[in-house]
């Protein structure tokens, strides 16, 4: 039985399509993280799960119940929303009740509900204020509590985060984590902080264009980005795509760019498919983090770039090197120098690497 | 560059105080002109309303009067006490009180509505809806006398406070709902979707949520309704006449319609009487006008 499963789920607003045969699904007790850039439709399939959007196409279902046409409040989810949308006339005692109040559940549930929770949150001294005179961090956790007492099966984030500033993010992001490690309910969480989604998620679905670009484990997408957009998208800086062609011979494969002789081996890398390799038009990728400025261990590729611009940013610097007219970033720690200008020896490592297909923007 | 000495700094520096200087006392002095200006037909009329129609023709319109004399007054608001042809003002202002009350409850509260269903729950050509009722506040009033008239003899309450009502509450409409409409567009539609996913319907977000954090458009809404339903001459003068008329059409047949001599003290409280209710709405909700209600609502 899965928590969460969506099948085939496409959405439009008028023309535009928003989403596109999304699938999705999720086992009781992940966090499930959806990450995408702005206008990649990650909102509206959260806003579908929660019953707050009509489907055009596919179903939802929880708990093997299709929810597709069920109202919100007959879901069994809570939803805590980016602006934490609490009630502005009501004090917190009201704001986390409300949803038990409609549900007419019994006067002591409530109050035991209401108890465990505000003091499990420590919120239980701000029973009485009104929400114009809670912190951001306070009205968060209101948020987060008047979420909790519902009991609900699937909690829904919807960039719970991105309104406090960065020092209570990370705070509240630990908060968020020790929540989920304690509770163990089963968490839909959309973000477009790389951070935040590689910090939390058990699973990270990286959309785009309303398309789930890879549904994945942190690891794997940081490690076998599954195209160019979820390469480019993860990592700070992004992983650094060469283009250039693959040359086969006598079953040894090597990357060589345009108008360069530097082969470089790839004859470890784990390819999908080991066929019709040689003269495949690639992008090359290897991150900045795995450039190195001394050998550290025997298969890293030796090679010389010109060094062309530094960007220090306190406990690390960002080099931009020139490799064939092309740029490739590396990351040094800032007690490295190096001279601009100058051709620098550098080391590849060569088993983090990613090759995708030039014309489609697959991983191969 | 020029080369500036000290002493014709210094010189600037005199200059620029006496130029200040003078702007100054000319700003106080126009303000005070405006201000005269202004005050000057309220002091005519409370001072005219409390002279005798001997001090009136002696006097000056400036004149101090003589003492408090209510006479006048009393006589606006409550008549001579002999029969036919007496007319003062006290059974029309409580028909303008029938009438601007419930008008003014009914067009706010629709307008709320309406401005929530626009803002909250959107549907296909809602934009058109409300361009249709922005457009209603642009229609002449002229051009609307006739067909009202025959609805209203239709509906069989023309000539009555509540036809008055009726006009009213619709032609408040287009109002009331831009300007709820507006205000709603600025509270957050997550509020809705929180209250929707905790079980709450339409008129519960609305009852619960959303209109207890809508008092300064409220107030907004009251003090405009008010003001231009009370103040409405047009449709009462058209709609209504002898016993059903308000306030202000009242006001003119008594003003211009006295047989004998011209009583000036007694036109004066009268006026006076007419404008004192707008007066106090803007008094007391006024002090209702406050800002930032939902500040827990919006971004923190």
């Amino acid at each position: 039985m899965k928590t969460l499963k969506i099948e085939e789920l496409s959405k439009n607003f008028g023309s535009t399509e928003v989403l596109r045969k999304i699938n999705l699904e999720i086992d009781e007790g992940n966090f499930l993280v959806l990450l995408g850039p702005s206008g990649c439709g990650k909102s509206t399939l959260l806003n579908i799960i929660a019953g707050l959007e009509t489907i055009n196409e596919g179903n939802v279902h929880i708990d093997d119940y299709n929810v597709s046409k069920v109202e919100p409040k007959d879901r069994n989810i809570a939803m805590v929303f980016q602006s934490y949308a609490l009630y502005p006339s009501m004090n917190v005692r009201e704001n986390m009740i409300f949803g038990l109040k409609q549900a007419k559940v019994s006067k002591e549930k409530i109050e035991e509900q209401l108890d465990k929770v505000s003091k499990f949150l420590q919120v239980d001294a701000l029973l009485e204020r009104k929400p114009s005179q809670l912190s951001g961090g306070q009205r968060q956790r209101v948020a987060i509590g008047r979420a909790l007492v519902r009991e609900p099966r699937i909690f829904l984030f919807d960039e719970p985060l991105s309104n406090l500033d960065a020092k209570l993010r990370v705070e509240m992001r630990r908060e968020i984590k020790k929540l989920h490690q304690q509770l163990k309910t089963t968490v839909v969480y959309v973000t477009h902080d790389q951070t935040e989604a590689m910090s939390l998620g058990t699973n990270i679905a990286i959309m785009n264009h309303g398309v789930i670009q890879q549904n994945d484990t942190p690891e794997n997408i940081y490690n076998k980005p599954s195209n160019t957009f979820v390469a480019d998208f993860i990592g700070s800086p992004s992983m650094n795509l060469i283009k250039g062609n693959l040359k086969e011979s006598s079953n040894k494969v090597s990357f060589v760019t345009h108008g360069s002789n530097i082969e470089i081996p790839i004859n470890e890398y784990d390819f999908k498919e080991k066929s019709n390799l040689d003269n495949k038009e690639v992008f090359f990728g290897i991150r900045p983090e795995h450039i190195f400025f001394k050998k550290s261990n025997e298969e890293d590729f030796e090679i010389n770039l010109r060094a062309d611009l530094s960007e220090y940013i306190g406990h690390e610097q960002i080099m931009t090197f020139n490799f064939e007219n092309q740029e490739v970033l590396a990351k040094f720690p800032s007690t490295v120098k190096i001279d601009l200008s100058k051709n620098t020896k550098l080391f590849f490592d060569l088993t983090q690497i990613s090759l995708f297909d030039a014309k489609t923007e697959e991983r191969i | 560059m020029q080369d500036k000495t000290y002493s014709s700094y210094k010189q600037l520096e005199q200059k620029s105080k006496y130029t200040n200087l003078f702007l100054r006392w000319f700003l106080y002095f126009v303000l005070i002109i405006f201000a005269l200006y202004f005050i000057f037909p309220l002091y005519v009329m409370v001072v005219t309303s409390l002279k005798t129609m001997e001090e009136i023709r002696q006097g000056t319109l400036l004149t101090w009067p003589s003492g408090l004399n209510f006479d006048s007054w009393l006589v606006a608001w409550g008549g001579r006490g002999y029969g036919a042809g007496d007319t003062f003002l006290k059974p029309y202002f409580w028909n303008s009180i029938k009438m601007v009350v419930p008008a003014v409850f009914f067009s706010t509260f629709i307008g709320a509505m309406a401005g929530y269903v626009l803002t909250k729950w959107r549907f296909k050509g809602d934009k058109w809806v409300f361009l249709f009722l922005l457009f209603g506040c642009f229609i002449p009033y002229q051009a609307i006398l006739l067909p009202m008239a025959r609805t209203l003899g239709v509906l069989g309450i023309s000539n009555s406070v509540i036809g008055l009502v009726l006009v009213h509450t619709v032609y408040g409409i287009p109002f009331t709902t831009l300007f709820f409409r507006n205000f709603y567009v600025s509270i957050p539609s997550e509020l809705v979707k929180a209250a929707r996913i905790d079980g709450a319907g339409f008129f519960k977000i609305f009852f619960k949520i959303l209109l207890p954090v809508s008092t300064p458009i409220i107030v907004v809404t009251i003090i405009w309704q008010f003001t231009q339903i009370w103040n409405d001459f047009l449709f009462g003068s058209t709609f209504s006449f002898g016993e059903a008329a308000p306030i202000q059409v009242a006001l003119n047949n008594m003003v211009l319609s006295s047989t004998s001599v011209k009583e000036y003290n007694v036109d004066m409280a009268s006026a006076i009487i007419a404008g004192i209710p707008t007066l106090i709405v803007y008094v007391l909700a006024g002090k209702y006008f406050i800002r930032g209600l939902t500040s827990g609502a919006v971004k923190g």
